[in-house]
């Protein structure tokens, strides 16, 4: 891949998206039998799979907490995901983004409910294109719902970038790859309403404005891939009771 | 458990002082403990830091050696960014593989690094496709009181000021200094209710490690943040906080060079 010249052409940008557009998301609930909880998104290119274990006992037994549950949350690329294979195993870039997605989360859970126990979220990329942590996030987030664990609300994630000056919503390879800035963000969203910013994180050059504007278009967007994700929910549930 | 106990003892007098609207040992909310840099400490590296920020102290050397670029860069340099917490900093630090926090410490000094293009990688190429430098940033932690984060990152980019590319010793010509374009600097903030204290001390993290990390760059830019702990924030208070972190980094980074145009 290369850099392309131009980002954003007559208005467009390079898969035909307007800059405040997100890619087309497809959401699925409970579709692994094994977990108590589970999801798959696919957000542009981005496949990824979410399961939830628990609240289920903490093994080891040292990780225990007698006040609340501890949260797992596991990050993991496919060796096949992405262009070049991936060697298997956790690296530097997995072990951070579950570490602050694991954060995100514990802000979510109702942890007092269940002392001495854990919850683990897993999440597979199976193919990923820009964004993975974002479509990660939104998966586990449903299917928490769909293992029944008790959370504040949903948590909805998004990432904003720069190109040619443009800030440009849920950005895809080539804008992450050769653009000015990104900068992933995950909302905590209660009674259909942004609450407050749970995960986030930037790397590249923005002035304090372009961040406030930023703010605002991820606001925008994390509304929309809410919406969706309650809707799968809602149509989950429905048809459950049918 | 007597550790437990004064973790909660100095927990409740961070509070009751922030109430009061202090900070534990005096200082202002957006003002970081006094900063001391020594640059040159370890003669067998390329480039070496000594940073004490209050009590907090942190090494960095600078290793370099030639090596293949990335096939999507092959016309520049590579910088790598590595952190041990090794046990001698703090008793809570363990031996073994790098956990999560010294993980995401690297990473985070390393994006204000590269984000700033402190370091111009443009000019560290010697073959195109072929033979570049590599710049390895070697973070030692020797005394952990507290943000070894922003530590970390003045030492970083001190010891690459000081950086002098062993050229001769690869049979490359002369030595010559490392081109140096930036002076990112980190500001970490620890977040306690709708308040927040930059460049928080050990003690006064014992409430919490919610922490909001903003590099700036030499032209008031934000060129890297990230969000560490399990906490929420609201969009009011991280602008407020982003505002202050651009003027507490503005005042460091004119204390830095002063002392190391000193040494």
């Amino acid at each position: 891949m290369s850099r392309p010249d131009k980002f954003i052409v007559d208005g467009k940008r390079l898969d035909g998206r307007l800059p405040d557009q997100l890619r087309p998301i497809k959401i699925e609930v409970d579709v692994l039998k094994r977990a108590d909880g589970s999801c798959y998104i696919e957000m542009g290119k981005n496949k990824v799979v979410a399961a939830v274990y628990g609240p289920r006992e903490a093994f080891p037994r040292h990780i225990q907490d007698p006040s609340k549950v501890v949260v797992r949350y596991r990050y993991n690329m496919a060796p096949f995901s992405v262009e070049e294979r991936k060697r298997p195993g956790p690296d530097r870039r997995s072990v951070e983004i579950s570490k602050v997605s694991k954060e995100a989360f514990e802000t979510i859970i109702m942890k007092e409910l269940f002392p001495r126990s854990v919850v683990d979220i897993f999440v597979e990329v199976l193919q990923a294109d820009a964004g993975s942590r974002t479509a990660c996030i939104n998966a586990a987030s449903v299917a928490l719902v769909d293992a029944g664990i008790p959370v504040k609300g949903m948590l909805t994630s998004v990432a904003v970038a720069k190109v040619d000056g443009t800030l440009v919503l849920d950005p895809m390879k080539e804008e992450d790859n050769f653009g000015d800035a990104d900068m992933p963000f995950a909302f905590l969203i209660r009674g259909g309403k942004i609450e407050s910013i749970a995960l986030l994180q930037m790397d590249g050059r923005m002035t304090k404005a372009e961040i406030k504007d930023a703010i605002a278009l991820a606001k925008k967007g994390a509304m929309e891939i809410y919406n969706l994700q309650r809707e799968a929910i809602m149509k989950q549930f429905v048809e459950e009771e049918e | 458990m007597p550790e437990d106990i004064l973790v909660d003892i100095k927990k409740d007098y961070v509070l009751a002082k922030l109430r009061e609207g202090e900070r534990i040992d005096g200082r202002k909310f957006d003002e970081f403990r006094k900063v001391e840099v020594k640059v040159g400490v370890i003669e067998k590296a390329e480039g070496s830091a000594l940073v004490k920020l209050g009590n907090t102290q942190v090494v960095v050397g600078i290793k370099m050696q030639p090596g293949e670029p990335f096939p999507d860069t092959p016309d520049k340099g590579i910088i790598i960014v590595n952190a041990e917490l090794v046990p001698l900093a703090s008793p809570t630090f363990e031996p073994g593989p790098p956990d999560e926090t010294s993980v995401e410490l690297a990473r985070v000094v390393d994006r204000g690094i590269r984000e700033s293009e402190a370091v111009d990688l443009s000019r560290l190429c010697i073959e195109v496709g072929k033979n570049v430098w590599m710049v390895f940033v070697d973070i030692h932690a020797l005394d952990d009181d507290g943000n070894l984060l922003d530590a970390s990152a003045i030492a970083s980019i001190s010891a690459l000021m000081n950086t002098k590319i062993p050229a001769s010793r690869f049979g490359l010509g002369e030595d010559y200094e490392l081109p140096i374009n930036d002076l990112p600097i980190s500001v970490t903030s620890l977040v306690v209710g709708d308040k927040f204290l930059i460049d928080p001390s050990r003690d006064e993290l014992s409430v919490g490690n919610s922490t909001l990390t903003v590099s700036v760059d030499r032209n008031d830019n934000i060129v890297a943040m990230q969000k560490s702990g399990d906490y929420l924030l609201s969009e009011a208070l991280l602008e407020e906080i982003i505002e202050a972190s651009i003027g507490a980094a503005k005042k460091l980074r004119e204390e830095i060079i002063k002392q190391i145009s000193k040494s």
